[in-house]
């Protein structure tokens, strides 16, 4: 390998390829090679930094200056500056890592100084496209110690003794459940599944897991075969992530051609493979049941339990499924034991949690924190707080299966146990903020048409129940709710939860619930005043121009699609209520701030 | 009955079975091929009409009616072919709380589309109300075929429509 005297990593996550670090890396190459450095200089993608908000983000080591925002335009300064003459490009450095004469380190900067990583650990860190660079950081370094030094009871004594418990949302101990499928008898074939069907609007902890380190996964499932004694697995993930799709097959690819995945693995009697499933769009197929119908080629509808997966599963085989973060976590618990693993997060949540940041926060993105960190430490310290001065109203925890967790609350300690309580759930790990903006009553609206729209529809209960769930929170936001259908939203939530058959229908009324119970207050707003605090509800909203602010410069008037807007120049403008569509056209062309909705 | 839903006549040529007969081949032993191949068969001619149905029907041996089951159980399959600029505007919740809706409701405005269709009647656009597409950095956002917008309002709508409407 040729000596590099300067390394470019650039993000090539999802979220940074959105913004376009692919024509980043093309400049790069296109630069360098200009200048005759191509030899001297190593640009690599990486999988996820995290801070998908300054995306695309680039960091150029031995300096390790971090570079946010970076187009196309910038990289020749980069380029000619930096690698050419040595002198860092202060102006496209992210603002926190700037300090007097020198740059600060990125594990000081507030987003990262909280975080743990775990699940993460070499996303960003490695190419994900090349196995070396994974090996090179102790990869397959687990399953060779599982494989040659460890029986499989031994193995799952470890994962039982370490508490991890599963990512995927529902926070079942890992350790029990791989015992479960080792007890199961082996009749023919048993089957080690991963759970990568990642549907929660607005989470991405997965997605970047695979794109940023999918050997880990890889490892993990191997390790988990041996412990349960299983030849094939499957890999189920969501055809709407192409990046991680194409990275996971070059690394399996890989991890055959090294002799790590196949037959005889490390000169033992173990051999394992391993295929991709894609999904084709179906939330509820990210329920274990009904997931593995689908990787049948069926219709994903769920099945009753019992039988477990772990008894009767793919196939009608013994099955062990879990999530892709939940593996993630495994070959770190082998290589550094039990206790350590132990040492980390709360009482009843060991170790870390991924959460994918997103809505009204400043720093949107991926973070990884101890179990137990506060609500208010991620999104104050961590996400950087909201933007535009505005005032914290609620955080989303959980998708469509959690709730919503108000001011009050942001000192609680997050784990499995503390969110259950609250009302909201831990789930995949979307976390999601709203401000003053956002009604609260159209958030629950929007979670119950997500599961409207998803329900497989074979259990009557999340079928019809939700539906009519709906049409309730639709009556209540065009104004026409009582008092009376607040309880019997309320009556109805209760009942799904306890008759649906599976996980998605029995958490679906969740997001209602808790807003009840957390801002009621907005309910009744709606339903008594037949007003929208925040002012999002159409139907419950008027405009009106302040007559002491509005100028008369007609702007308002011009921009109306409904031609509801009259007046002469220079005098106050009236709208007519009548032909008002409320588009809010006019409200984002006044430059004096008197149009108000109310 | 399953060809009245159907708006636009089907017209698949030969090379296109020959590629979709070579998928079915290759997945023929595999356990629970019908998924993968759906969504090649997908790749190859761009949507799942009755007719590739019936090819696959036939040649994986599984019924019509569980291979139509399958395709409208699945948001991602599709019996109808997209436009020629395919608009998606993410409806995930970070998208969500920023705004994206009325984004999507001013796309369909602009170009004319009728409630309950999905496609101007030129078959030139189609949108779709996506789910997370995991750009929640740069909500909320859209993507026009394989390009991706974001940080939007609702001001940037006409710019990006004006560059496919020529």
């Amino acid at each position: 390998m040729d000596f590099a005297r300067s390394t470019v990593l650039v993000c090539g996550g999802t979220g940074c390829t959105s913004s376009g670090s692919q024509k980043v890396i093309k400049e790069f190459e296109t630069q360098l090679a200009a200048k005759g450095l191509e030899k001297e200089v190593k640009i690599v993608q990486t999988g996820c930094f995290g801070l998908c908000a300054l995306g695309p983000v680039v960091i150029v080591y031995p300096e390790g200056a971090f570079y946010s925002m970076v187009q196309p335009e910038d990289v020749e300064e980069i380029v000619s500056e930096h690698l050419l003459k040595g002198r860092i490009v202060t102006r496209l450095l992210y603002d926190e890592t700037v300090q007097e004469d020198s740059i600060k380190s990125l594990n000081e900067t507030n987003f990262y100084k909280k975080q743990m990583r775990i699940a993460l650990r070499n996303c960003g860190v490695i190419d994900p496209e090349n196995i070396d660079e994974y090996i090179a950081l102790d990869g397959y370094k687990a399953l060779g110690k599982a494989l040659t030094e460890m029986t499989p009871e031994q193995v799952i004594d470890v994962i039982k003794d370490s508490g991890l418990r599963g990512r995927g949302g529902g926070g079942f101990p890992t350790g029990i459940k791989w015992m479960l499928a080792a007890k199961s008898p082996n009749v023919i074939g048993k089957y080690v599944c991963c759970n990568a069907d990642e549907g929660d609007p607005g989470a991405f902890m997965d997605r970047s897991v695979l794109e940023g380190d999918p050997h880990a996964v890889i490892e993990a499932m191997a390790i988990a075969a041996y412990a349960i004694n299983a030849e094939q697995g499957y890999i189920y993930i969501r055809a709407e992530y192409p990046i991680a799709v194409k990275r996971l097959q070059i690394a399996i690819d890989q991890a055959r051609e090294y002799g790590l995945l196949g037959k005889n693995i490390f000169g033992t009697d173990f051999s394992f493979d391993l295929d991709i499933r894609l999904g084709a769009g179906a939330f509820v197929c990210g329920e274990e049941t009904a997931l593995m119908t689908s990787i049948e080629g069926m219709r994903g509808e769920p099945r009753p339990r019992p039988p477990f997966p772990a008894v009767k599963g793919l196939w009608e085989k013994p099955t062990l499924l879990n999530n892709v973060e939940t593996y993630a976590n495994i070959p770190q618990i082998i290589l550094n034991g039990a206790e350590w693993f132990q040492g980390i997060g709360t009482e009843k949540s060991k170790g870390t949690k991924v959460f994918a940041l997103g809505g009204k926060i400043n720093n949107t993105g991926l973070v990884e924190v101890p179990m137990g960190t506060t609500l208010r430490e991620i999104v104050e310290e961590i996400g950087g707080g909201i933007p535009n001065g505005k005032k914290f109203k609620a955080a989303q925890t959980g998708g469509p299966s959690g709730g919503c967790i108000p001011a009050s609350l942001l000192d609680v300690a997050i784990d499995y146990d503390s969110l259950i309580q609250i009302g909201s759930m831990m789930g995949s790990g979307g976390l999601i903020v709203m401000d003053e903006d956002n009604c609260m009553v159209d958030i629950a609206k929007f979670f119950l048409e997500f599961t409207v729209d998803e329900s497989c529809g074979k259990c009557t209960p999340c079928r019809i129940g939700t539906k009519r769930m709906l049409e309730i929170l639709e009556k209540i936001t065009q104004g026409k709710g009582t008092l009376e259908d607040l309880d019997k939203l309320e009556s109805l939530a209760y009942n799904i939860k306890e008759s649906a058959l599976c996980g998605l229908g029995q958490t679906a009324p969740n997001p209602v619930l808790s807003t009840l119970r957390y801002f009621r207050d907005e309910y009744e707003a709606h339903v008594v005043d037949k007003k929208c605090p925040a002012g999002v509800c159409k139907a419950l909203v008027s405009y009106s121009i302040v007559a002491d602010k509005c100028k008369g410069c007609s702007l308002c008037a011009r921009q109306c699609p409904a031609n509801a807007i009259t007046g002469e120049i220079k005098s106050p403008f009236t709208i007519d209520q009548d032909k008002c569509i409320k588009c809010g056209a006019c409200i984002e062309k006044c430059k004096f701030n008197a149009i108000i909705v109310q | 009955m399953l060809n009245a839903q159907q708006t636009v006549a089907f017209n698949g040529t030969k090379e296109q079975e020959a590629k979709l007969m070579e998928v079915i081949n290759r997945y023929k032993d595999t356990k629970g091929a019908l998924i993968p191949v759906l969504h090649e068969a997908q790749g190859i001619y761009g949507y799942l009409p009755v007719e590739v149905q019936a090819i696959i029907s036939k040649n994986l041996n599984v019924t019509m009616a569980e291979i139509y089951g399958v395709v409208t159980f699945y948001t991602q399959f599709t019996t109808e072919p997209k436009g020629k600029y395919h608009i998606g505007v993410c409806l995930g919740t970070a998208c969500y709380v920023k705004g994206s809706g009325a984004i999507l409701d001013k796309i369909r405005e602009k170009l004319g589309m009728p409630e309950g269709s999905n496609s101007t009647p030129d078959g030139k656009f189609s949108i779709e109300a996506t789910r997370c597409i995991g750009a929640c950095g740069l909500a909320p956002v859209l993507t026009v075929n394989d390009e991706v917008y974001g940080k939007l309002t609702v001001d940037d709508v006409d710019k990006i429509l004006a560059k496919y409407s020529e």
